[in-house]
């Protein structure tokens, strides 16, 4: 083929593009997913996106989608970067027929890019856990959803576990608890917590940041080694886990005494440091392990007609379990619209009324085949954040298996509450943004 | 044929110097500031103001800058991304203490600060040269958004570091934040943008611009006929970052609207305004556009037509992007090393000739 044919082809095939787009008659609920497959952050970013994929897949093949009407899922690499992401993000708002009925970036940088898109365009944002934490004051942010806790809540509840290990919040006094965080608007989140919270308890705190992507921590553990503080907690996302874990193993930094952000704790962040590994723990709201009956469900309408999105021997992998929970999460919330509003054809603000008042309790978890998973939430026009609670999970090395070793720690809202309430109408006061009523 | 000054003669001065000597590039040139300025704004939507336009006028803004100051007097800069962050902190500065203040004169301050900033970090460029010079300017990149980072007044103490824009009028009309328009907002960047282009057409073939010149042939020649390298080059300095602060006021204004120093203005930004002006072509007005297109718009492209087109799975599409996208940039430097403008030059040579070349 000659240069002039092969640019007759290429000119035919973009004139053609139209007519790929297919004009489905039927109704269809557009989910989308904004991935990162590539990038320094896509061994996190896989097993999420394969979990959404493999849930929306398995609603369509199992029960024809929800309530009947199917899932159209549409899908947009941003291989974790912001103007990728915005860009994916104005791509993929407007998708006939239901346009994108709830956003979720898993990212901090395109949740701050989002968050004030998502009241003009009426789309909600669902950011499981991370985002602008201050988003949990439904009064100022109608359109965005945290639950079911936020970072604040989760330092309180890390906090709350080491004073349990120490014997007690009076024993806090005097300890020294270091912060080892992804330096970025997601590793700093804690800081301000932590702070409060070293000023009623009387510890010592100290931050130290490490810089994208993490791969240079030596100065840190050096310094670590040399301060020996009692208890090092870690927010850190990616490639930075699992430096950090083999860092903290090389200078015999005692494991469980090494707590971990929920981001901080899959198999990706463990397995590379081996048995030196054994006994880290990290942050979690939903358990661990492919045993339950969705995973059933998953392997034998999905995986066994070969439409699985990745290896069938990776289903339960901590992060995989992340993606399931925040997709199950949304798809509740469209069928609670669906049953708020009466109609089957939702549209993204009746998805917001159905974020604003989900009740998935563990009865209807134990229904969806996920028994124990998690624990119930229940979300109100105030309060977006949920039950906020957070429990910590330990590594075993040996069994490659994580495992719940503590309870589920109630936040410290006393601590948070103030503090949520500040930001927010900070940003309120900023973008002229009137706080609504709740009644 | 169609392009060939035949009979076109110059019977004045101000005829000679035109910017545009040949009336057919006069024309193409109107005719695509009337489709840019006239047209577009009726068909745009944000789609194509928030992915596509504003962050290709932004770029070649950007590209512009630090063309006059490596291609046109040829030192070489490595801090293209802290000079935006210092024009992006100091519009959010300026807005913050000034709202009443029209926004055009807050973003053209924004410009002299970084302007400002960057003499002070072109100082060494008065004893050091080539790459020497472009370590130099690599402190600025590390010094300069560590200092956003950790310094709280920066970011006005806000809890993750991030600053974010406010709601601004211009004239009545919103041009940053989501409730704007995507036609604002474009008119807006475009307005600058074709300002200081038109502007910075001007300097580079007049006096300044010719001893920036004669600094990058030969800074020994160029002292002996009289230019001052002190002058040239800190003039360069100062000009280019304007250019460059302004475009990272846009960036984070108009564009993104909330940044985090280190993922938005990080090294690879330095990097990827550097590419644009290699491929786009150096010393060359032109090139910093055609460089921006290629660098902004062609993933863009290649994404849309791989995952909207022929249906790649999305992830698939992003390895096929990254790989193409570099054996494209190496392909366009084999073929025409002196980058895109140079392409369109000589296409440009062989239109005069055709159809009959010999």
């Amino acid at each position: 083929m000659n240069l002039r044919k092969l640019t007759g082809v290429a000119v035919a095939a973009v004139l053609a593009l139209p007519m790929f787009a297919s004009h489905a008659n039927a109704y269809e609920l557009v989910i989308p997913t904004l991935d990162y497959r590539t990038g320094p952050y896509a061994p996190n970013g896989i097993p999420l996106a394969n979990a959404y994929s493999d849930y929306i897949n398995l609603l369509n093949e199992r029960d024809g989608g929800i309530e009947g009407v199917k899932i159209k899922h549409v899908d947009c690499e941003t291989g974790y970067n912001t103007k990728k992401g915005v860009e994916c993000y104005e791509n993929i708002k407007n998708t006939a027929p239901s346009r994108a009925l709830a956003i979720q970036p898993f990212s901090t940088g395109i949740t701050y890019q989002l968050i004030p898109k998502s009241a003009v365009d009426e789309i909600p944002i669902f950011s499981m856990g991370y985002g602008r934490t201050s988003a949990a004051n439904g009064k100022v942010f109608p359109w965005v959803f945290n639950f079911p806790a936020t970072y604040w809540s989760q330092a309180t509840a890390l906090v709350q576990y080491i004073a349990d290990q120490e014997g007690g919040m009076a024993s806090l006094k005097g300890k020294k608890i270091y912060l080892v965080y992804h330096n970025s608007a997601y590793g700093k989140e804690p800081i301000r917590t932590l702070e409060a919270l070293a000023e009623k308890y009387g510890f010592e705190y100290r931050g130290l940041p490490v810089d994208h992507p993490g791969q240079e921590q030596k100065a840190t553990w050096l310094q670590i080694r040399k301060e020996r503080p009692d208890w090092v907690l870690m927010w850190g996302w990616g490639v930075m886990n699992q430096v950090a874990i083999k860092e903290a193993a090389s200078i015999r930094f005692p494991m469980d005494r090494f707590i971990g952000v929920w981001w901080s704790g899959s198999e990706n962040d463990v397995l590379p440091a081996g048995e030196a590994a054994d006994g880290y723990l990290s942050g979690a709201f939903h358990a661990a392990g492919g045993d339950f009956a969705l995973h059933d469900d998953i392997r034998k309408y999905v995986y066994d007609k070969g439409m699985g999105a990745g290896d069938r021997d990776r289903i339960g992998e901590v992060l995989y379990n992340r993606g399931l929970v925040a997709v199950m999460w949304t798809v509740e919330a469209i069928r609670n619209a669906m049953k708020i509003h009466g109609t089957k054809e939702v549209t993204p603000a009746m998805v917001r009324d159905g974020f604003e008042s989900l009740e998935v309790d563990e009865a209807r978890l134990a229904e969806l085949g996920l028994k124990d998973f998690t624990y119930g939430i229940k979300i109100t026009c105030e309060n977006h954040e949920g039950p906020g609670r957070v429990a910590v999970q330990q590594w075993d090395a040996k069994a490659k298996k994580w495992s719940m070793v503590s309870k589920f720690y109630e936040p410290l809202r006393e601590i948070t509450a103030p503090l949520i309430e500040a930001d927010s109408m900070a940003y309120a006061k900023e973008n002229n943004v009137t706080p609504r009523t709740c009644s | 044929m169609f392009y060939r000054e035949n009979g076109q003669f110059k019977s004045s001065y101000s005829s000679d110097q035109a910017i545009f000597p040949i009336a057919q590039d006069r024309a193409f040139v109107i005719g695509i500031l009337l489709v840019a300025f006239c047209g577009v704004p009726f068909f745009i939507n944000e789609y194509w103001a928030n992915a596509i336009l504003i962050p290709l006028l932004v770029y070649a803004l950007a590209g512009l800058g630090l063309n006059i100051l490596t291609g046109y007097c040829g030192q070489v800069s490595l801090g293209t991304g802290a000079f935006m962050a210092v024009g992006a902190y100091a519009s959010f500065k300026l807005v913050g203490f000034f709202p009443e203040v029209n926004y055009l004169i807050l973003i053209f301050v924004s410009g002299l600060v970084t302007a400002a900033v960057g003499v002070v970090f072109g100082l060494p460029s008065l004893r050091i040269k080539g790459f020497y010079l472009a370590v130099a300017t690599l402190a600025a990149q590390f010094f300069l958004i560590w200092l956003f980072n950790k310094v709280g007044w920066f970011y006005d103490h806000s809890p993750t570091g991030m600053i974010t824009v406010r709601p601004i009028d211009f004239f009545g009309v919103r041009v940053t934040g989501p409730e704007a328009t995507p036609a604002a907002k474009y008119l807006f960047t475009l307005t600058i943008i074709a300002t200081l282009t038109l502007t910075a057409k001007n300097i580079v073939r007049g006096r300044v611009g010719r001893s920036w010149m004669a600094i990058r042939d030969m800074d020994i020649a160029a002292e002996l006929i009289g230019i001052k390298p002190l002058q040239a080059k800190l003039s360069a300095f100062a000009v280019s970052s304007f250019y460059i602060g302004v475009a990272g006021a846009l960036y984070f204004g108009v564009y993104l609207g909330s940044v985090e120093p280190l993922e938005a203005f990080d090294i690879n930004q330095s990097f990827y305004v550097l590419f644009i002006i290699i491929i786009g072509g150096l010393g060359s007005i032109l090139g910093a556009f055609l460089g921006a297109a290629f660098i902004v718009l062609l993933p863009i492209l290649m994404k849309n037509l791989m995952v909207g087109g022929f249906g790649v799975a999305s992830g698939t599409a992003g390895h096929v992007e990254i790989l193409l996208l570099g054996a494209l940039i190496i392909f366009f430097l084999i073929v025409e090393p002196h980058g895109l403008a140079r392409l369109w030059q000589i296409a440009k040579e062989k239109l005069r000739l055709w159809p009959f070349p010999h």
